[in-house]
């Protein structure tokens, strides 16, 4: 065998200046040559950290003996144990936090960890090109009713249609897929690999309504009559807003509406597509996180001259991805460390002109153990701006909560759910995902699920055995 | 799916269409709308139900062509099917005996008054109703509401039909009149503001319903994002009503213009297409 590599086997990736012009995506993913090589860094641990901090504890080592073994079939089976989202996983996941953190490889000096996330992609990606036929299971064990078809939703009604129940999803939106479909933009995950995911999804059985506003459409009175259980899975999806003077002037979206535009809409194939979104010369995002990050790299893909990020702290406390961070950079964002806005300026027209901004210092740790950011009297500047995105975080969505208030929730308005069981207050409803956790990830969304998808099993189970029995 | 399954032309801007919605017909109460996408690249734009047909699974809506994406659903004929039809959004009316109340509508917002009209008859209300168009063509609704109204006052800025004049001007012959417990105002953003203007001389408060550019309709958002007393309010979940007296209306109406240029654009193109 060839001697291990110090660094990751290097992807391909498109060209930052040309990127930066379209939508496409920016990984383009390893060549089954490149897999191979990058799975024989594996140590193959007996003992594997990288399972223990998967969320939905993949057995890594085994799906990347298969790639070194050249079996692409076997590895997908290791995989779909574990997980009904890989291709998405692979993509999205923040590696660098959970499974590649703690490689052994990766703790030993000079080495990078294992690229986990790429291994994962490369089989999922040869499986959506390969699919399999689904297995013939009879789904007579039970009627789910699952509500949102986010990550959470879609591996809770494929785990339980694969155990052999009668699944609907309802989905509010045109399009299956949550965040997926309308949150995280083309660049880093194409909204045919989600569409191709959710297909494989609906091939094991799974029903999906979409157009279904439950609270609304539906309600939650009709779903516990006519479902033995019921999972909510509606994420935090109501934008904040700071509420800063100048909220109201045109220009100034939520990171929601500015992606939604884009992802679901295709805003940025105006007029082939009908939504129109505004284009801007100079952008300032506010904020620091993923969607920060995807605000900011779309709205340079749509001409912006200059996308300047906003954020309170400094670059150490940045919590987006550490990779989609150097991508920006790569694409030409800016970045305005321990900056916070205080004021939307607007022209005569009502028309965003400039976004008033305080600096900050970091002073003593606050709860979360991080430097709180405080703002320095007398600092004030204005970044000039024809369109500003807030990316500040999302809560609860009420909709469905407001209609059914027998349900628990928290002061911070999520729903009150057990996490090791997701059991909420009421009996055969189950919750799990950012509706539970707050703004969170796309696989802790999907470990939830997996966990409900348990429960509700034997939930169900045991529900049908008592019937029997009385 | 959602099936048209009858059509008929109002006015040379002004149609209706009667759509299979099942859930929709079910639930939806006054006052609440539905998002309607025509075709897979088509936007998603909020239309108010006018009236809803339980017993046939039918919702009947009625529409102005302003634009593209209205242009493409008055081509919409029987046997058409929507790509995507969302509802029944918003909160609905709160519909009480309040008394005597005082209803206007103005243009398309007629439809939307409608089924108010109706509501608030059936609840045990006196009900005096104002429409206003611009001429005897452009009237929608008017013996309906007549069939559900006390009095019926018909405006036309050419006085073709009714009383030629503003709708603020039959509202103060009734506010000078008599004691209005209650009064609702829907049509365009400025006629709202001065309806509203109009019964806060009088101290009738008065309910509009706004209809702010809206994307999914669910609060997911934050486009139709309103001003209301000191607070940020979202059209699609907290309303589309609001007591006209509270409504930021400078902003409301300066933030209806934020995709002029495209939307002129789109219809211009689909025009000579």
């Amino acid at each position: 065998m060839a001697k291990r590599s110090y660094n990751k086997t290097p992807i391909r990736e498109q060209d930052a200046e040309v990127r930066s012009h379209n939508f496409k995506e920016v990984v383009l993913g390893y060549t089954m040559e490149e897999g191979n090589l990058e799975a024989n860094r594996c140590l193959q641990c007996k003992d594997a950290p990288c399972i223990q901090h998967c969320p939905v504890m993949i057995d890594i080592p085994g799906f990347i003996k298969q790639i070194k073994e050249g079996d692409m079939d076997g590895a997908r089976k290791v995989i779909a144990r574990y997980s009904n989202l890989p291709a998405i996983c692979g993509r999205v996941c923040p590696q660098e936090k959970q499974c590649e953190m703690v490689c052994r490889l990766g703790q030993s000096k000079k080495f990078e960890p294992v690229a986990i996330g790429k291994l994962e992609r490369l089989v999922a990606d040869w499986s959506l090109d390969h699919p399999e036929e689904p297995a013939d299971i009879a789904h007579d064990k039970g009627k789910v009713a699952v509500v949102g078809s986010g990550p959470s939703g879609l591996t809770v009604a494929g785990d339980l249609a694969n155990a052999g129940y009668d699944v609907t999803v309802f989905e509010a939106l045109s399009k299956a897929g949550g965040v997926l479909s309308y949150g995280i933009p083309e660049f880093r995950l194409p909204k045919t690999i989600v569409q191709k995911e959710i297909d494989q999804i609906s091939a094991q059985g799974v029903k999906i309504e979409t157009d279904a506003i439950v609270g609304k459409t539906i309600t939650m009175d009709e779903i516990m009559s006519d479902f033995d259980a019921c999972y909510i899975g509606v994420g935090a999806g109501t934008p904040n807003f700071m509420k800063i003077p100048g909220t109201e002037l045109n220009g100034v979206y939520a990171s929601s509406e500015y992606l939604t535009r884009i992802n679901l809409m295709h805003s940025y194939e105006f007029p082939k597509y009908d939504t129109p979104i505004e284009p801007a010369k100079d952008v300032v995002v506010i904020g620091g996180g993923n969607v920060a990050m995807d605000c900011a790299r779309s709205a340079r893909r749509l001409g912006a001259e200059k996308v300047t990020v906003a954020y309170r702290r400094s670059v150490e406390e940045l919590p987006a991805r550490v990779e989609e961070y150097h991508h920006s950079v790569e694409e030409g964002i800016d970045y305005s460390w321990l900056t916070s806005p205080i004021e939307y300026i607007g022209d005569e027209n009502g028309q965003l002109s400039g976004v008033k901004c305080i600096k900050m210092q970091l002073g003593e740790p606050d709860d979360s153990g991080r430097r709180r950011p405080e703002p320095i009297p007398g600092s004030e500047f204005i970044i000039p701006a024809t369109t500003a995105i807030e990316a500040i975080g999302q809560g609860a969505n009420h909709v469905l909560l407001d209609t059914f208030p027998e349900l628990a929730t928290n002061k911070w308005g999520y729903i009150d759910a057990d996490e090791e069981t997701c059991a909420t207050s009421i009996p055969g409803v189950f919750a799990g995902g950012d509706i539970v956790t707050g703004a969170a990830t796309v696989i802790l969304a999907m470990g939830a699920g997996k966990i409900a998808a348990k429960e509700i099993d034997q939930y169900i189970t045991e529900k049908k055995a008592n019937t029997v029995n009385n | 799916m959602f099936k048209v399954t009858d059509y008929k032309q109002h006015s040379a801007t002004e149609f209706e269409v009667l759509i299979d919605a099942p859930r929709i017909a079910a639930k939806a109460k006054p006052g609440q709308f539905v998002i309607v996408q025509r075709n897979e690249t088509s936007e998603r734009i909020p239309l108010t139900i006018c009236e809803t047909l339980p017993e046939q699974e039918k919702i009947r809506i009625i529409f102005q062509v302003i634009g593209k994406s209205t242009y493409d659903l008055a081509k919409l004929r029987p046997g058409d099917e929507l790509f995507s039809l969302a509802g029944p959004l918003g909160k609905p009316t709160e519909v009480q005996n309040y008394g005597t109340v005082l209803l206007v509508g103005g243009g398309v917002g007629i439809a939307a008054l409608y089924p108010i009209v109706k509501g608030l008859k059936n609840a045990g209300n006196r009900v005096i109703t104002i429409l206003g168009a611009k001429n005897k063509d452009f009237m929608i609704l008017a013996d309906e509401c007549e069939k559900y109204s006390d009095e019926l006052i018909l405006m036309t800025d050419d006085g073709t039909l009714g009383r030629k004049g503003l709708v603020t001007e039959a509202m103060e012959d009734v506010l000078k009149r008599e004691k209005i417990d209650c009064s609702w105002a829907i049509g365009p953003g400025i006629m709202m503001r001065f309806c509203t203007q109009t019964a806060h001389k009088y101290d009738v408060p008065t309910y509009v319903s706004l209809n702010p550019i809206m994307i999914d309709g669910t609060g997911m958002c934050g486009g139709c994002r309103v001003s209301v007393g000191d607070d940020i309010k979202f059209a699609c979940v907290d309303g589309p009503e609001f007591l006209g007296d509270q409504v930021d209306w400078d902003t409301f109406m300066n933030r209806m213009k934020q995709y002029h240029t495209q939307e002129k654009e789109a219809y211009a193109e689909v025009k000579e297409g």
